[in-house]
């Protein structure tokens, strides 16, 4: 609806909205969390929803022991490979809608574990996240205002049209491949339909074509003879 | 421990456990943490020794750990002199020779004694097996330390020796589905490079494999 018209409206003591802003402002303002976490990074997690940093303010105060109960799964922490089925069925276990939070460089990349044998470099390999939060761990302020941009992420979805939330669109899937123990690494290593390697190869990128075409350079006989 | 302590604990285990075999293995760098090298037939029993001889009472083992030690190919130029044919007939003449041999391969447990009672330590002690392949095994020392017990199946679980008597022997830190042993020195760790922003060094050469040169990769150019 037209903002000019509405703040009109406001000044004129009618408050006039949409269904959609209402429905948003309804979900986003009671974000319920996931109780769970799995390094360092839930320690900040932790002391973001105490008295001093005080996630409370936000809806989010209530961390249900439940993925039946949750709305939010903040991926706190490194997933090892021994976790990541886990970690994976507990999101297919929340039901829509729902949003990832993947927190700090382990869950986003693998971080300083990035190379080892028993580490995952990355929740989204295997589920789709909605806001990433660097760091090593990421500072309570980082979570507030990681939180605050999910809350905004979830204040622009839609209700309609083809652009519309995941929840609201049957032809999305809701549940995604778990992984299973193989006998050298995880099977499969990444769900292609979540994510696909970012196209950035530092010193593996094939060097750009030539700016010069070969056919403009000028032309050299044919040796001949000699060795 | 100095190596004339060592040398005095060599000898008091093997006037107290008839058999045993028992080597000093010296350590030359700056720590000079020298240790004793046991064999595996008497291993429990040197433990029971050194845990409960009221002279040494080592009834703490803080940790145990494992080497992975593959076949290395050695060789050596050694100067000798040899008859060798010249153009006036046979000559004695100073030859290179290179002597090439391999090291034998096998796996090796350390364990790190400390007294509790006498406030004395760290005794070293290690164990070898036969091989790197078919006879890993060792005794464990679960029954002497209890402490033993999840070291020895971490050990079990990244480099794949069997510790005998062990009764929970399962892997610790990787699922039971997995068959390699990661921090044994020629562990191929499973192909998952292929997001590298700041490939370099060993990483880099895995990312490379990863994406051989043929391959286009579009967005690149």
């Amino acid at each position: 609806m037209d903002q000019a018209l509405k703040h009109e409206l406001r000044s004129q003591g009618v408050i006039a909205t949409t269904l959609e802003e209402l429905y948003n402002w309804g979900r986003r303002s009671s974000i319920w969390p996931l109780n769970f976490g799995l390094a360092c990074c839930a320690i900040e997690m932790i002391a973001t929803t105490m008295a001093r940093y005080d996630l409370a303010r936000f809806g989010a105060e209530v961390f249900r022991p439940s993925p039946r109960q949750a709305d939010l799964m903040i991926v706190a922490g490194t997933i090892t490979k021994k976790m990541a089925p886990q970690v994976v069925r507990l999101y297919n276990q929340m039901p829509e809608p729902k949003y990832v939070i993947s927190m700090g460089a382990c869950a986003i990349s693998g971080g300083p574990f990035k190379q080892g044998y028993n580490v995952l470099k990355g929740i989204d390999r295997y589920i789709p996240v909605d806001i990433y939060i660097p760091g090593c761990p990421p500072r309570p302020e980082a979570l507030l205002e990681g939180f605050m941009a999910l809350q905004r992420k979830i204040d622009e979805q839609a209700l309609t049209g083809a652009g519309r939330a995941r929840h609201l669109n049957a032809d999305l899937p809701s549940e995604f491949v778990v992984p299973k123990f193989g006998e050298h690494d995880l099977e499969p290593t990444m769900n292609p339909t979540v994510w696909n390697p970012p196209l950035v190869q530092i010193g593996v990128a094939p060097k750009p074509a030539p700016a010069v075409p070969a056919a403009a350079k000028p032309a050299v006989p044919p040796a001949t003879g000699g060795a | 421990m100095t190596l004339e302590a060592l040398a005095d604990l060599k000898i008091e285990i093997e006037k107290n456990v008839p058999g045993a075999v028992v080597e000093i293995i010296t350590n030359p760098s700056v720590s000079a943490q020298h240790s004793l090298l046991i064999d595996n037939a008497h291993g429990l029993a040197v433990a029971m020794f050194l845990r409960d001889a009221p002279e040494l009472k080592l009834d703490y083992c803080s940790n145990v750990t494992g080497i992975d030690w593959p076949a290395r190919e050695m060789s050596e130029k050694t100067k000798v002199k040899k008859m060798v044919e010249g153009p006036d007939g046979p000559v004695e003449k100073d030859v290179d020779e290179v002597r090439k041999w391999t090291t034998p391969a096998y796996l090796e447990v350390v364990y790190h004694l400390y007294s509790m009672t006498l406030g004395t330590g760290p005794v070293i002690l290690r164990l070898r097996t036969g091989d790197r392949g078919e006879n890993v095994q060792v005794p464990s020392f679960f029954s002497v330390w209890r402490s033993c017990d999840l070291q020895e199946r971490e050990v079990y679980d990244l480099y794949g020796m069997i510790f005998e008597g062990h009764p929970d022997l399962r892997r610790l830190l990787m699922w039971d589905e997995f068959t390699d042993w990661p921090m044994r020195r020629d562990y191929v760790d499973p192909d998952d490079y292929e997001y590298e922003p700041t490939a370099h060094d060993d990483v880099l050469k895995r990312a490379k494999v990863h994406y051989p040169a043929a391959a286009p990769t579009e967005g690149n150019a």
